[in-house]
């Protein structure tokens, strides 16, 4: 474990995290949580836990933004907060 | 200072951990918007998996995958008449937690889209994904 890479990727995943919700497009929205995603993967990569990263990557970061995104188009991309 | 630095370094994930619970929790309570609620159930998930795997992280420790350059000597450790590998618990990870939190990925992106597609009827009934105009929706529904 490495740890000032370890709290970079820490303050970059509360950053992320802070934008999906107040980013006011919702397309945007599942894009920034995809980043979240991938974020949050290489954080348990570097943590020792590679299982948990390879299935965060494909089914966390790739099938939920596939989904998420499939919901927006499907519905409406506006959203008031 | 420097001890509460020390304290701040040494529990980093556990207080971005906490940080990232409370960013979910919030956004499930006071976001107005359906799918918004759902960004933040993601968040709130992988707070709690962060959690359990900083539980397993040792100083100094490799992934817990087996090579075969454990075993001293490049031979085996010699138990009673039996061989058997030797291997030091303290240098690899702990794979327990790891193991228990790939169900709750694959349990959190099973609810989230479950979650969506209740979404998708709701847009499809009230034509709008915003909670306060659902509920003036139904209210109005009510009256007649």
């Amino acid at each position: 474990m490495i740890w000032s890479f370890d709290i970079i990727v820490l303050i970059f995943l509360v950053i992320a995290a802070v934008i999906a919700l107040s980013v006011r497009d919702l397309l945007a929205s599942s894009m920034v949580l995809g980043i979240y995603s991938f974020l949050i993967c290489i954080l348990w990569a570097e943590m020792g836990a590679v299982d948990v990263a390879f299935t965060e990557a494909a089914v966390g970061a790739g099938v939920s933004t596939v989904i998420m995104i499939a919901t927006v188009f499907q519905t409406t991309r506006k959203s008031k907060d | 200072m420097d001890v509460f630095l020390d304290f701040l370094i040494a529990k980093f994930n556990y207080w971005i951990y906490v940080i990232l619970m409370m960013i979910g929790l919030f956004a499930m309570i006071a976001k107005n918007n359906l799918i918004k609620k759902l960004v933040g159930m993601c968040i709130f998930q992988t707070a709690i998996i962060l959690f359990y795997v900083s539980i397993g992280v040792k100083e100094d420790a490799r992934i817990p995958i087996l090579t075969g350059h454990e075993v001293p000597h490049g031979g085996h450790y010699h138990t009673e008449d039996h061989e058997r590998p030797y291997i030091d618990a303290k240098t690899v990870t702990n794979p327990i937690p790891h193991v228990l939190m790939l169900t709750a990925i694959v349990v959190g992106v099973s609810t989230l889209g479950m979650a969506l597609a209740i979404a998708q009827k709701v847009h499809l009934h009230y034509d709008s994904l915003e909670e306060d105009e659902i509920l003036a929706k139904l209210q109005l529904g009510n009256n007649d």
